[in-house]
């Protein structure tokens, strides 16, 4: 890292697994968010790693409250802030998983977004849940095997797309939405610092892959990230007030097939009859998305 | 006689006016609160006290559910806020999950709660069983009499909450309508003895950029038996802090409800009646009947129920004859209400051998007559000869629904 890069203020030692792309993604939040922030964190993988009492990975002020009340404590965090009249020296953020942001916890989120809360909620979304082992989210993509959607004889995984969670919090009247992948930790960290300086609730989508719940070898972490932007099965994208206003362009896109081959919960579609036509469906949601946000 | 000095300062007002006026003189700084009745007004007229301005330094957040109110406040409390919610039945059934995590994070956050039935059937009158549901998350809770209690509770216990060796948050539990709906004359505390009487949160430990903590830790087998520990020493301490602050606000105020317990006609009393809440006003009544005829009766108001005062309970009915409990609750699968089970049990290791029956009523809302009290004095009277034929029971079961 070179001198102008932001300093981080999560430390190492840390009991996450080797290559987590949670502790990817909360270090590049806080280098966005920077010194003078309150970070609120639902139950997850991130808060069971770095706080095992008595220690603390944390340079933040930081608080874990349940898995489903992240955006109600952040509304509270905030508004005490401003009630007692620190809120223009201090900014908050939430930085929660797939789970807790777009199951569990999106009502309280919701709430906070519909309120007008100034603070940043980024999620982490590594698709599944990781930290009681590799179940089901809304935000698994379609096809992916996960121990409460086991691809089997009669299934190809998860049935569903994922939900698209950013279109949603642009239907909240967000001020800033947008798209990032821990894969590109400079896009992330400037747009982590550019919600954090838009008055309002703004929400960040970090692609996480995670290397125990895909099934890839921990030091691909950042390879894989990178390989879901370039077959445009995780576009990048900022929507400020309603309006997409910048997209990360791919020239060359990828077939599909070179994401899902790399990681064991798309290992059956390989191997199943049918699978082939499973792919093409995949890649046609990666087709749509070229058209949709116009990535070429 | 009411002093007519005292009379002078008296409104009459609506219980749920008052007790908003009260969170508005302790100064909160962050209200977060979900509508339900019968808590309703209560909301209604601190949104309205906003609206006027007559609240400074104070954020209100209109939350989507009793779930986000207590947990905004949460995260307010940790940044060093003052706050204050209020809530009744399934709203406080939603809020469980999130009790727990307020105490067991310390966060002093005090709460009106104006008790109601839990559903099915739904139902939404009067009754206990919502805050005796919660009595196992930690919280400390003061049950009140009155309207004027009602009021007069609060300050108090943003006093014993927020103390550094206690921090623990409480409610204050009135009853629903009877109290929240009711038009009593009352004081209505003045802003600068409440200022007086409650100095300002100063908590220890914040979320501060400028010395950054964590909040709501990880523990693992090695530790977290250690943190239920000093919850339970937390809780311990409140026990006399609750006394000690009942006696303060009775040097500024004027005005004694009691501390954990408090006894009427209760000295030489030979048949004791125990019970928690509004009741106890119908309970008096007819106990000064009994009085009046030379009958031994008398009362114990047990003001406390978290902590809960075995000491205070076991001393103040150790020379009866009897006691008799009445719960506006029940464990169901026991056949009892909370608080006579748990006076039974504070007496077992005790060298007090008195028989004590229970009686669990006023469910829902049903209407506990002073007629009803005789029947129950009564009824106990013959423990006393005869011994305990049932040990608890409904009060006033229509045998035709059944």
């Amino acid at each position: 890292m070179s001198k102008n890069t932001p300093q981080t203020y999560i430390t190492s030692g840390h009991s996450g697994c080797a290559g987590c792309c949670d502790a990817f993604a909360a270090k590049f939040a806080l280098m966005g968010a920077g010194p003078n922030t309150i970070v609120v964190n639902p139950t997850g993988c991130l808060e069971v790693m770095s706080t095992p009492f008595p220690y603390s990975s944390w340079q933040v002020p930081w608080i874990h409250s349940l898995f489903e009340n992240a955006g109600a404590v952040a509304s509270g965090v905030e508004a005490a802030l401003k009630a007692l009249g620190k809120k223009d020296d201090i900014k908050v953020i939430s930085i929660g998983g797939d789970g807790s942001t777009m199951d569990i916890g999106l009502g309280a989120l919701s709430g906070a977004f519909e309120r007008g809360h100034d603070f940043t909620y980024v999620c982490m979304d590594n698709e599944a849940y990781m930290n009681t082992g590799v179940q089901r989210s809304s935000g698994t993509p379609f096809d992916a095997s996960t121990t409460t959607t086991p691809a089997g004889k009669v299934s190809f995984g998860n049935p569903r797309p994922k939900k698209n969670m950013p279109a949603i919090m642009v239907a909240h009247g967000s001020p800033y939405v947008a798209t990032t992948s821990i894969g590109f930790p400079r896009d992330m960290i400037r747009k982590v610092k550019k919600a954090t300086e838009i008055v309002g609730p703004t929400y960040i989508h970090s692609h996480a892959p995670c290397p125990t719940g895909w099934g890839f070898d921990t030091s691909k972490t950042l390879e894989i990230a990178k390989l879901a932007v370039e077959t445009c099965l995780w576009p990048m994208y900022e929507m400020e007030n309603g309006e997409i206003t910048q997209v990360r362009k791919v020239k060359d896109p990828r077939p599909v097939e070179e994401y899902l081959r790399a990681q064991k919960r798309f290992k059956h579609l390989f191997t199943m009859e049918g699978g082939e036509e499973e792919i093409k469906k995949i890649q046609a949601t990666a087709d749509w998305n070229i058209k949709h946000f116009g990535l070429q | 006689m009411i002093d007519p000095t005292y009379r002078k300062k008296m409104v009459v007002v609506e219980g749920s006016y008052a007790v908003a006026h009260s969170a508005k003189v302790c100064r909160p700084n962050v209200i977060s609160a979900y509508p339900i009745t019968p808590q309703t007004h209560i909301v209604e007229n601190l949104s309205q006290f906003m609206a006027d301005g007559e609240i400074p330094n104070c954020e209100y957040i209109n939350v989507e559910a009793e779930f986000s109110a207590i947990s905004a406040l949460i995260g307010a409390s940790a940044v060093g806020a003052r706050t204050y919610s209020a809530t009744t039945s399934q709203g406080l059934l939603l809020m469980h999950e999130a009790l727990f995590n307020t105490s067991g994070m310390r966060l002093p956050v005090v709460m009106t709660v104006a008790n109601r039935a839990v559903s099915a059937p739904i139902n939404i009158w009067n009754d206990h069983q919502d805050a005796i549901a919660q009595r196992d998350t930690g919280w400390i809770q003061l049950y009140v009499e009155d309207v004027q209690e009602a009021c007069d509770t609060l300050p108090q216990l943003y006093k014993i909450a927020e103390d550094n060796d206690i921090m623990v948050p409480g409610m204050v539990c009135m009853d629903g309508f009877i109290l929240s709906h009711v038009y009593e004359p009352v004081i209505l505390l003045e802003q600068d003895l409440t200022d007086n009487f409650l100095p300002t949160f100063q908590p220890e430990d914040i979320l501060d950029p400028e010395d950054p903590k964590t909040f709501g830790a990880f523990a693992a087998p090695d530790t977290y038996e250690e943190f239920r520990y000093l919850h339970e020493q937390a809780m311990q301490k409140a026990l006399p802090k609750i006394e000690s602050v009942a006696k303060e606000f009775e040097e500024i105020f004027g005005r004694y409800h009691g501390g954990l317990v408090d006894g009427y006609m209760l000295d030489d009393a030979e048949i004791v009646i125990m019970s928690m809440g509004s009741i106890l006003g119908t309970i008096k009544d007819v106990v000064d009947e009994y009085r009046a005829r030379g009958e031994k009766v008398g009362v114990l108001k047990v003001r406390s129920f978290r902590p809960f005062p075995k000491e205070q309970i076991r001393e103040a009915i150790k020379n009866a004859h009897v006691v008799v409990i009445l719960d506006k609750n029940i464990s169901i699968g026991t056949n009892e209400g909370a608080l006579f089970t748990e006076t039974k049990s504070c007496l077992y290791n005790s060298k007090i051998r008195i028989p004590v029956v229970g009686y669990t009523v006023g469910h829902g809302g049903r209407d506990i007559r002073v007629e009803d009290i005789a029947k129950i004095i009564e009824e106990t009277k013959k423990v006393i000869k005869s011994g305990i034929e049932v040990e608890s029971q409904f009060l006033s079961l229509k045998e035709e629904l059944l």
